[in-house]
Order: C-alpha cells, then sequence, then structure tokens
C-alpha cells in the first residue's frame, strides 16, 4: 500500500521507539531511586549527628544518646574478623591457584565457596549460635561474631584474591622458579607483592561486608550496645555487643527512634562512599598502570 | 627471610612442606564449613520437625507458640510470592538499566551509572529497612486507607524493598553477560539491516539468556534469605500472606521470637532455619546447573 517509501527515508519502528523509552524509564528510576534514598538518609540524619553523639557512650539519666560502643563493637569485629579470614582467604585461593592438580577437588572447593557466598545472613547466624555460642561455648560475645564473619567474608577474599592472583603473568612465575627459588619463596616474594592490590581491595570488601551485616550479629554477638567494652582486651571480646548496623535496628525498629536511626545511617553511608572509592582508586591505579607497560 | 636461599636444602624442603600443608588446609576451609553448616543446620533443625510432625510443621496454618502450635505454611507462602512479585518487577528494570549501560551510554556515563549501582549494592540492609519503613511504608499505608484496610507493614511494602535490594545484583551479572556476547553478533545484526532495539532484543539477550538467568536465580537467593530489610516494613504477623497484609517471611520467623524463645519454641526456630536452609541449597545447586550449561555452550 505504502510502496512509495524512498530506501533513504527513515522508517518508524514504534516498537523500537517503546523500548528506548522503557530503557531510559527504568535507568532514571534507579538513578532517581539511588538520589531519593541519599537525601533522605542525609536529611533525616545530619541534624542528629554530633561530635557528642558519635564520642560518648548512651547515658539514660541524662537521656543523651551516642554510640561510642557500637563503633568500638565495629572496630572489633573488623580487626578480629579481617585478622582470621585474611590469612586463610588467601591461602585457600594460594592454594587453588598454585598448588591445587586434582580438577574434581577444584571444583569441589569452587563449588563450596560460591554456596558459601549464596547462604543467606541468618543462616550463618543460627549455625554461629549453634557451633560458636553453644558448642564451643564462647558465649553470645564479639568472638562469636567474628568468628561467623569470617565465615561470611572467606568467598569474597578467597575470590578477589584467586582473580589477583591469576592476572600476574606466569612467567614471574617461572622466571624465579628458573632461577632456583622454592615455590613458598616465590610466592611470598614474587607472587604476594604483585598481587598486593587485589588483596588489599579483598580486604576493603570484606570490611564493607562486615560493617553491613545484621543479621547474624543479632543473634551470635548481642543486640545493644548501651555500655562500653570493659576488663582487659580478652574480657572485652567475651563480651556481648552491637555493631553500628545492629544498632541501628535496634533503635529505629525496636524502639521507633527513627532519627537516630538516620543518623547512623549517614555514618554508615560515608563509610560505605569511602571504601567503594578506595576500591576504584586502586583499581584505576592498577589499571593505569597496566596500560603504561 | 633474605637469606632463604642460603639455608640448607632440607630445612628449605621441610619450610616447603609446611607451607603446602597450610595452604591446603585454608583450601578445604570452605568445604569444612559447608560440610559443618549442613550438619548443624539437620542436627539443630531436625529434632524440632520430627517432634512436631513433618507434615504439621510445612503444612500447618497456625504459628502459636505459646499454645504449641506450630505451623510455617504461611513463612513459606509469604516468603515464596514475596520473593516472587520482587523478580517479576526487578527483572525488566535491572535488564533495561543493563542495556543502558551496554549499548546506550558513553564510556563516562556509564561509569558514573556503574558507581550509582555499586552504591546501592554496598548500603547495609538495615539502612534499607529504615528506608523502607520511612519511604514505601506510607504510601502503601495510604493505599490501604483507602481500600478501608488496616494500616500495617505489609507483603507489597517488603517486595518493594527487595526489589531495591535485588536491583544491583541483577544490573551487575546482566551487564557481564552482555558485555560476554561476541561483538561480532551485534555488527552482523546490524549488517543485515535490523535496528539497534532490534539486534539488542533479537540477538543479544537470546544469546546472553543464561548469564541473565543466573542473575535471576542469584537474585531469588539474595531476596528470599534477606532478613533484616523486611523485618522492618512487612508488618511480621504470622497469617497466610495478601497482597497489603503484613507477613512473616522465613528469615523473620527466625530472628523475630529469637531472642526470647527457649525449650522447643527455639528448636522449632532452628527447624524454620533448616527449611530456609534446604530452599537455599536448591537455589545454589540450580545456580550451578545454569551456569555448567551456559559454560559449555560457549
Amino acid at each position: 500500500m505504502n510502496q512509495k517509501k524512498s530506501i533513504t527515508e527513515k522508517r518508524r519502528r514504534p516498537a523500537d521507539k517503546a523500548a528506548y523509552v522503557c530503557i531510559f524509564l527504568f535507568t532514571f528510576l534507579v538513578v532517581a531511586m539511588v538520589i531519593l534514598f541519599v537525601a533522605c538518609i542525609l536529611y533525616k540524619g545530619l541534624p542528629g549527628l554530633s561530635l557528642d553523639f558519635l564520642t560518648t557512650a548512651p547515658n539514660p539519666i541524662e537521656q543523651t544518646i551516642g554510640i561510642l560502643p557500637s563503633i568500638i563493637n565495629t572496630a572489633y569485629m573488623i580487626l578480629l574478623a579481617i585478622l582470621i579470614a585474611v590469612p586463610i582467604g588467601v591461602g585457600g585461593a594460594i592454594y587453588l591457584c598454585e598448588y591445587a592438580k586434582n580438577k574434581r577437588l577444584i571444583r569441589i572447593i569452587e563449588f563450596t565457596t560460591e554456596t558459601l557466598s549464596g547462604i543467606p545472613s541468618i543462616i550463618f547466624g543460627v549455625f554461629g549460635y549453634v557451633f560458636f555460642c553453644t558448642l564451643l561455648n564462647l558465649k553470645v560475645s564479639l568472638l562469636s561474631g567474628a568468628l561467623t564473619l569470617t565465615i561470611i567474608v572467606l568467598p569474597t577474599i578467597v575470590r578477589t584474591t584467586g582473580e589477583a592472583l591469576k592476572a600476574v603473568p606466569a612467567s614471574y612465575r617461572e622466571a624465579a622458579m628458573g632461577i632456583g627459588a622454592t615455590k613458598w619463596y616465590m610466592i611470598h616474594t614474587v607472587l604476594l607483592p604483585s598481587a598486593s592490590r587485589g588483596i588489599i581491595t579483598a580486604v576493603i570488601l570484606a570490611i564493607g561486608r562486615i560493617i553491613g551485616e545484621s543479621a547474624a550479629l543479632l543473634l551470635v554477638a548481642g543486640g545493644s550496645a548501651m555500655y562500653m567494652p570493659r576488663g582487659n582486651f580478652f574480657e572485652q571480646i567475651m563480651g556481648s555487643g552491637a555493631t553500628l548496623s545492629v544498632e541501628l535496628y535496634r533503635y529505629a525498629y525496636s524502639r521507633g527512634e527513627n532519627e537516630i536511626g538516620f543518623s547512623i545511617a549517614v555514618v554508615l553511608l560515608v563509610i560505605s562512599v569511602l571504601l567503594n572509592v578506595a576500591v576504584k582508586g586502586i583499581n584505576k591505579k592498577l589499571g593505569g598502570e597496566k596500560n603504561g607497560k | 627471610m633474605e637469606h632463604s636461599i642460603l639455608r640448607s636444602a632440607k630445612t628449605k624442603s621441610a619450610v616447603e612442606h609446611v607451607m603446602h600443608m597450610l595452604f591446603v588446609v585454608c583450601g578445604l576451609i570452605a568445604v569444612v564449613a559447608v560440610l559443618f553448616i549442613s550438619i548443624y543446620m539437620v542436627a539443630s533443625g531436625g529434632p524440632a520437625i520430627a517432634k512436631i510432625g513433618v507434615w504439621e510443621f510445612l503444612f500447618g496454618q497456625i504459628w502459636n507458640p505459646e499454645a504449641g502450635t506450630f505451623g510455617i505454611l504461611p513463612f513459606i507462602l509469604s516468603s515464596i510470592v514475596a520473593t516472587a512479585l520482587a523478580i517479576f518487577i526487578a527483572v525488566p528494570i535491572g535488564l533495561g538499566a543493563a542495556i543502558f549501560l551496554t549499548h546506550i551510554a558513553d564510556k563516562k556515563t556509564g561509569g558514573v551509572f556503574l558507581f550509582i549501582v555499586e552504591l546501592l549494592a554496598s548500603i547495609p540492609s538495615v539502612v534499607y529497612g529504615l528506608l523502607g519503613a520511612m519511604l514505601v511504608a506510607p504510601m502503601i499505608f495510604k493505599l490501604q486507607n483507602m481500600l478501608s484496610l488496616s494500616q500495617s507493614g505489609s507483603l507489597l511494602s517488603a517486595s518493594i524493598v527487595l526489589v531495591i535490594m535485588i536491583l544491583p545484583t541483577i544490573i551487575s551479572v546482566s551487564v557481564s553477560s552482555i558485555q560476554s556476547v561476541p561483538k561480532a553478533y551485534n555488527d552482523a545484526s546490524l549488517a543485515l539491516g535490523a535496528s539497534k532495539m532490534q539486534s539488542i532484543f533479537k540477538v543479544i539477550l537470546p544469546a546472553a539468556k543464561s548469564g541473565i538467568a543466573a542473575g535471576i536465580v542469584l537474585g531469588v537467593g539474595r531476596a528470599i534469605g534477606e532478613t533484616m530489610a523486611v523485618m522492618m516494613v512487612a508488618g511480621n504477623a504470622a497469617i497466610m500472606p495478601s497482597l497489603l497484609g503484613p507477613v512473616r517471611l522465613l528469615t523473620v520467623g527466625i530472628s523475630l521470637e529469637w531472642a526470647y524463645s527457649s525449650g522447643l519454641h527455639r528448636e522449632a526456630l532452628y527447624g524454620i532455619g533448616l527449611v530456609l536452609f534446604v530452599f537455599i541449597m536448591i537455589i545454589n545447586i540450580l545456580l550451578s546447573f545454569i551456569l555448567k550449561k551456559g559454560g559449555k555452550k560457549s
């Protein structure tokens, strides 16, 4: 009917137009959502944020609220979990990339690592409670929390370190072995320094996960941070205490004090952004170096 | 350490041996962890399910710990419906955003957008719960008022929060699977006269479908396992699910009553953990199956 169309004339494609509209709409939706979230957190949370809020413990008599205990608990949790998880995770990645020869064993390890990263944190909480708190008799404590977190962040560390190790050229290994270095000597003098940026990235990602974790810690490390940790180091890590995320939950959900929740959310958001920027910075440097060669 | 080359061959081989063993142990920790988790989930959840009765536990419609009635069918159905609804909404949005990122945005816009998505992924789930209670729930309250329903947390609020939380997963997995489609496919399709959109929807997406399917399954796993955010918006009543009524998901079933439960009640919570664990293992196995199939093809 419409045969008079020339081939140079652009054909109308309503389906294409609709697809474009949907794609732009969805993308806009995602961006708008993030902007709305950040604005809402800052708007609600910034007014409650002060130096006192960050550097004091809650005082029920004077009715002041402070989050220092939960900041200290979070720091302990990061310190302990990273100290345990990084050697294990890096060691696991080294085994997978450098030592393991049995294909079936490699597949089993990779599958279980994937499985671990798919298990939700509430399951880790139940397991951590049964195993660390009850069976090993560590009670509901920061240490139980850190041990549970070790399993939670292990897949992230193994995967990220593994990628970094795979990116180290085979010639580095061959050169080191060729001049007579033993395997472990080659690993700790050549391989690990070359993969150090990847390992640092793994640590940062793990810290992000630890800071955000709440469901598991609610079960194994305690749900409240009213008091500063007391006693010596061991007494402190054997005591229970909430991290920042768990404390946010306690204020916002259990006590209905959303403003305090938002103030803690500002702190968490700032940490998330800083960690993200740090990962970007490290990877950019890495990319730049590669291009430079 | 610098003198290690000078040491005797005997010490060196001993060190080599010890380090090798250490690495083996580190490598096996993930296997041991999964094994232990499986064993202890069954050992702690099994007895309660046996005591209550498998049928009564899984298909009982009433959860009343004081009366000793433990039926978790409402939790199971709520989890399934909330997850399905979230996936249904999140997949088109996530795919749209992934197409924008890979085929429409220039490098700079794409970089900014990717940073935004990564930020979305790194926000802790309690913060999403807080935002959901502040931004999403009030909208649902209005809807409930209009329909003269009682105002409460709801399945719909929970699903919307879940959509936001699984979007980063779906977007990033879709982006990497779309990017791994050979550029020649797109070029060939364009050369045959297809428009950009036609080649995206008819050539690239079908070629990337196993990766996208993996992303969806990952999203299902995340949604079904999410606890804190949904606990803060879902209302948490132990009743059969309805779209605008309060619901309690499986995960929330464990955490909500954890602090004050004891005896058979606590054991029943372990039982819920076991059911959730079985769901997650099925999803994991499905995922590795999809990835294997996709890997074989390419």
